[in-house]
């Protein structure tokens, strides 16, 4: 069987999660697509995790109430060798990336990190996958029984629900004790559409010039379009704006339909976590910005200039 | 005790990457210790000086130039280095095997290791590295402290980030933001080149990688470079404001 560990949040499904049905029903690989929920209090998840998958197992327990890598891991090997499942699949979220390791060791499989394809030949598991801060594709084959893959979120398609819901069992778990003590938790919170799934990113670097300057050019064109705000890691780093919109090598990934730079250089950190944006829009005063080699559209131009006569264009309409 | 700080060679940010028969090719690019794993062996550097008796060991694993690297660790004030010699390039799943077993060996109590790898882009070898001793994770650290051995710090997650507490033995993994990296300096790169570097071969490991690399290739994008000049800034806003709606249709 084809295990794929379903992601959620506040009782729903998360679209990583369709994500990865379609990667395992387009694999190639036989056997049920079986779901794995763990968490506790996940019966609105596994109802509708029911409706597109051929196999259902909920584990939910007062213990899985917060995510860890040892419990998680310990669950889906667990789940994995009982099931006999070849193929293993997770979510490309910082914490599938970070408990899939443990899973693929513990079943001494090998691990494909963060895939963009997934193709059985002839028993043999072949992948794409971004290297080189996301500036190559390279691939590669996977030997083995078992084979463990966390899926890159954005890249395939999402599965759709069909209408009727198969059958759920419970897991019985045999879960380790908690090693790591979470003593509290900083939430991202934001009014705006999340940035991983927005068509439309407004992203600000040092070129807004403060605080001040990123809430009224970057936020002040990200509200009037509709979009999601991103930030690079020296805005981050100054303070300027939450980590949960920094985007690049230690923060998000994005892809959307266009990427507005503001002030933006250009690094190729940055770079490598938007990148593969469908259009890429650069506006800053300095030329020879590497953004402008990768963009589409572009002002070479004064930011606190070009960016409010922007806002007043689209008022315009 | 005793930390390890593992650490990488790979291409500097700066150079481009170029690709040749199917793999990267690295010959006469600039190559450097990965950024990610700087943060590691400063944090180890800044654990001993804090007056934690420790001992720092820098590890690597790859072909001869890697002891470049592992010289940089030990100019930076690693007190010494293993390197572990093969020209084979192995997946994180595998390496974690070499990482685990020399960890036994030395005794380690606390493993650092960056958080993504800047070639592989790889999160996986703390994580299995981890597994293999039956130790507890920390990744994404972003603050970290040691009292009496338990570790306390702070690092992030799917959404947002966390607080945490965990006791040795552990592995870490590192990025920016955790701490400012030293450069060497010129005495203690004098003092370095009389430091221990023990040599080590692949075959003292019984190591089967399972991933097998079969091509390698750049994308680009051809992107439209439509690039205006922004002097007079309404008309430029105009006209780009025009270019989103009615060519690239992505705004409304």
């Amino acid at each position: 069987m084809i295990l794929i560990v379903v992601e959620h949040s506040n009782g729903k499904v998360s679209k990583s999660t369709y994500e990865m049905i379609t990667a395992a029903r387009e694999s190639g690989r036989e056997g049920p697509v079986t779901a794995l929920v763990l968490g506790s209090s996940v019966a609105s998840v596994a109802s509708e995790i029911a409706l597109v998958v051929d196999q259902v197992l909920v584990a939910d327990k007062p213990e899985l109430t917060q995510y860890d890598a040892e419990l998680w891991s310990a669950a889906v090997a667990q789940i994995a060798s009982e099931g006999e499942a070849h193929t293993v699949l997770i979510g490309g979220s910082r914490s599938g990336r970070e408990f899939s390791p443990r899973v693929a060791v513990k079943l001494d499989a090998p691990l494909l990190e963060d895939v963009i394809s997934l193709k059985d030949n002839s028993g043999v598991l072949i992948a794409e996958r971004y290297t080189f801060l996301a500036r190559v594709t390279e691939k590669v084959e996977a030997q083995g029984p078992v084979v463990v893959a966390t899926i890159k979120p954005g890249i395939f398609t999402p599965a759709a629900p069909g209408t009727n819901a198969v059958e759920q069992f419970d897991a019985d778990l045999d879960l380790p004790p908690r090693r790591l003590q979470v003593t509290g938790k900083t939430a991202e919170k934001t009014s705006r559409i999340a940035l991983a799934e927005a068509e439309v990113v407004v992203a600000g670097g040092r070129g807004v010039g403060s605080a001040e300057g990123f809430t009224k050019l970057v936020e002040g064109l990200a509200d009037e379009i509709g979009a999601a705000v991103a930030a690079t890691r020296a805005i981050v780093d100054s303070g300027w704006r939450p980590y949960s919109e920094q985007v690049g090598q230690t923060g998000k990934t994005v892809q959307p339909k266009a990427y507005i730079a503001i002030g933006i250089s250009g690094a190729v950190q940055h770079l490598s976590g938007m990148n593969k944006s469908k259009y890429i829009v650069a506006i800053n005063k300095d030329a020879d910005a590497p953004i402008f080699k990768i963009a589409d559209y572009g002002i070479i131009g004064d930011v606190q200039q070009v960016v409010p006569a922007m806002i007043e264009e689209l008022r315009k309409k | 005790m005793r930390i390890l700080t593992y650490i990488r060679q790979v291409l500097d940010a700066e150079e481009s990457v170029r690709v040749r028969d199917q793999a990267v090719d690295l010959e006469g690019s600039k190559l450097v210790m990965d950024t990610m794993d700087e943060y590691g062996v400063e944090e180890a550097l800044r654990l001993r000086e804090s007056g934690i008796e420790a001992e720092v060991i820098a590890l690597g694993v790859g072909p001869a130039r890697m002891q470049d690297a592992l010289r940089t660790a030990l100019a930076m004030g690693a007190d010494r280095a293993i390197h572990v010699q093969t020209d084979i390039a192995l997946d994180p799943i595998a390496v974690s095997k070499v990482v685990a077993e020399i960890a036994k060996e030395e005794g380690v109590e606390l493993i650092l290791s960056g958080g993504q790898q800047a070639d592989w882009d790889s999160h996986a070898l703390a994580a299995a590295t981890a597994e293999r001793l039956n130790w507890p994770q920390a990744t994404w650290t972003s603050a970290l402290e040691l009292k009496d051995k338990t570790l306390t710090g702070k690092h992030d997650v799917d959404e947002g980030s966390e607080t945490f507490t965990l006791s040795l033995p552990a592995v870490i993994t590192t990025q920016q933001g955790l701490n400012d990296p030293r450069y060497p300096t010129l005495p203690n790169i004098m003092k370095s080149k009389k430091k221990e570097l023990k040599q080590l071969t692949l075959d003292q490991f019984a190591i089967t990688a399972k991933l097998k690399p079969l091509g390698a290739e750049i994308q680009v994008k051809a992107r439209l470079k439509k690039i205006l000049d922004g002097k007079d800034a309404p008309a430029a806003a105009s006209q780009l404001v025009q270019l989103l709606r009615n060519e690239a249709r992505v705004i409304a």
